[in-house]
């Protein structure tokens, strides 16, 4: 196992196959403790099947093994709360009976204003605070986040993530992130990999503004040969 | 020994309300409305093999509720179509059956419901059932909730969502079970749904919907029976007959042996009036979910 070794995750190998199609191909990589690694790739490059296999959701060959006694927070990227009458007190309460105003206040939401309101009357914004304030209820080693601000405007979106820097930071927690957003990689992410099924490029994020990288990126897919790692 | 048919038809409607609309609540969220009304159906042929082979057709009813929620569970799982679509192409199946299996005299009561045979053994095991029901559906209904917000979401906290699926269609095939007994396998599905729906259009958290769902189903089965018992009074004079003439409480009860306005019907009028109402309510007060 992990131990206490500087990383939290170490991913060799992973394969996916549904229906017969790959949908991830012999993928690794690790995460080191408290740092923010971006997951980056087109539509169907395997982004969400990634975190599903994390997670132990999905059936997969190769090897995943996350230190000893991590905690793992992690927040979808769809969600039906539409037609459901619950309130935000009883969604958190779900999950746990303590800490549900701490968690709240502390991702910036007014928890005596927000606790009985419904889920369903909720802008995009606090919605995306509240599950936030689910993921971090039991304060967890690492965050899985599936575009975290799908829903939000643009000034909503980047205060989420101003937030997410701030809480990551005070608690040295791991971030796991997928997004699409060049500028969210580039400031507020440590790393990130490039996901096309298998993975096509792992480096610094601020690599993200290298036009060959860039190539890599949106250009044909290239597996790498070997197992990335850091620097 | 009438009164107590008369007590016992409403204790039943009561337990059978509150653990229908407290499980229909699910239901109802789950957008399987459908599937409480056609699972009802398969209840038929299960009724009708209790008759014809004189065993207790509720222990036919709900074997067959059972099995069938087994086979619509497995077929879920397999086909990955949802349980509206394969509770259709069955239920109509068992529909057929079960009418061409039930004695012709025994057909009416057993599509819309009697309560002149109710005893205390039929109050008791409702009792035990409606506990048993709520009690279960406590323990999952959390999970299942978390379920409907995101399957991902429930799964990685450990939820197993096709454990809960299948506990649930069990107990609801338990509520059908016994609710047949005075609404009929036609009109049971209703208990299920309507009380839900009314509690649904003005509440904005769980334990209010709840709640309400099972209030509006046990209010619904207690006035359902009463105003049978009632109007047959009615009906069975002529009018309201003068009271110093009348020994109002047996009166009511031989009559309601005659069984001439089944409870069923009032039980899905008196529902409906208060499906209505909450609609009003949440005109009126333009109710939002705060």
């Amino acid at each position: 196992m992990g131990g206490q070794s500087d990383y939290l995750l170490k991913v060799s190998n992973v394969s996916v196959e549904l229906a017969n199609q790959t949908i991830l191909d012999n993928v690794s990589f690790k995460l080191k403790r408290g740092t923010t690694l971006a997951i980056v790739g087109p539509n169907g490059a395997g982004k969400t099947t990634l975190f599903r296999v994390l997670l132990n959701l999905v059936p997969h060959t190769g090897k995943i093994v996350w230190s000893d006694h991590v905690k793992i927070g992690y927040v979808p990227q769809i969600l039906s709360v539409k037609d459901i009458p619950i309130s935000v007190k009883e969604f958190l309460s779900i999950r746990s009976s303590s800490n549900l105003e701490s968690s709240l206040n502390s991702v910036g939401l007014d928890s005596r204003s927000i606790m009985n309101k419904s889920l369903s009357v909720l802008s995009g914004g606090q919605l995306r605070r509240v599950l936030i304030a689910w993921a971090i209820i039991d304060k967890p080693n690492v965050l899985l986040f599936d575009e975290p601000t799908s829903g939000v405007d643009v000034g909503g979106e980047e205060a989420i993530y101003q937030m997410l820097k701030r809480l990551t930071r005070e608690n040295e927690i791991a971030l796991l992130l997928i997004t699409h957003d060049i500028h969210i990689i580039r400031e507020y992410s440590d790393y990130m990999l490039v996901l096309n099924k298998c993975v096509t490029f792992f480096g610094e994020s601020k690599e993200i503004t290298n036009p060959d990288t860039q190539k890599l990126i949106f250009g044909e897919p290239v597996c790498l040969e070997r197992e990335p790692d850091y620097g | 020994m009438l009164i107590e048919i008369l007590i016992f038809s409403l204790l039943l409607g009561v337990f059978v309300g509150l653990s229908a609309g407290y499980v229909g609540s699910i239901m109802v969220l789950e957008k399987m409305a459908l599937v409480g009304d056609a699972l009802s159906h398969v209840a038929l042929p299960g009724l009708a093999l209790g008759l014809l082979f004189n065993f207790n057709p509720f222990l036919g009813a709900f074997a067959f509720l059972f099995g069938s929620a087994v086979v619509i569970w497995q077929l879920g799982r397999t086909t990955k179509l949802s349980f509206e679509t394969i509770v259709g192409t069955i239920f109509t199946l068992a529909l057929a059956i079960g009418i061409l299996l039930v004695p012709e005299p025994d057909l009416l009561e057993a599509l819309f419901g009697d309560i002149t045979t109710i005893s205390l053994v039929d109050t008791i095991i409702a009792l035990i059932i409606s506990i048993v029901v709520i009690s279960l559906t406590r323990t999952i209904y959390k999970k299942t909730i978390l379920s409907l917000i995101s399957e991902e979401l429930a799964i990685s906290q450990g939820v197993k969502v096709g454990r809960i699926n299948l506990l649930y269609l069990l107990l609801v095939s338990l509520v059908v079970a016994i609710g047949i007994k005075f609404t009929g396998t036609l009109l049971v599905g209703f208990l299920v749904v309507t009380p839900a729906a009314a509690a649904k259009t003005i509440s904005s958290n769980m334990s209010r919907y709840f709640t309400l769902s099972a209030v509006f189903g046990a209010v619904s089965s207690f006035s359902g029976i009463l105003l049978s018992s009632y109007l047959n009074t009615i009906l069975y004079f002529g009018g309201w007959p003068p009271l110093p003439e009348l020994d109002l409480v047996t009166s009511f009860l031989k009559v309601t042996a005659l069984q001439s306005i089944p409870p069923g019907p009032l039980v899905v009028l008196i529902g409906v009036v208060i499906f209505l109402i909450t609609i009003v309510i949440r005109r009126v007060t333009k109710f939002s979910a705060v």
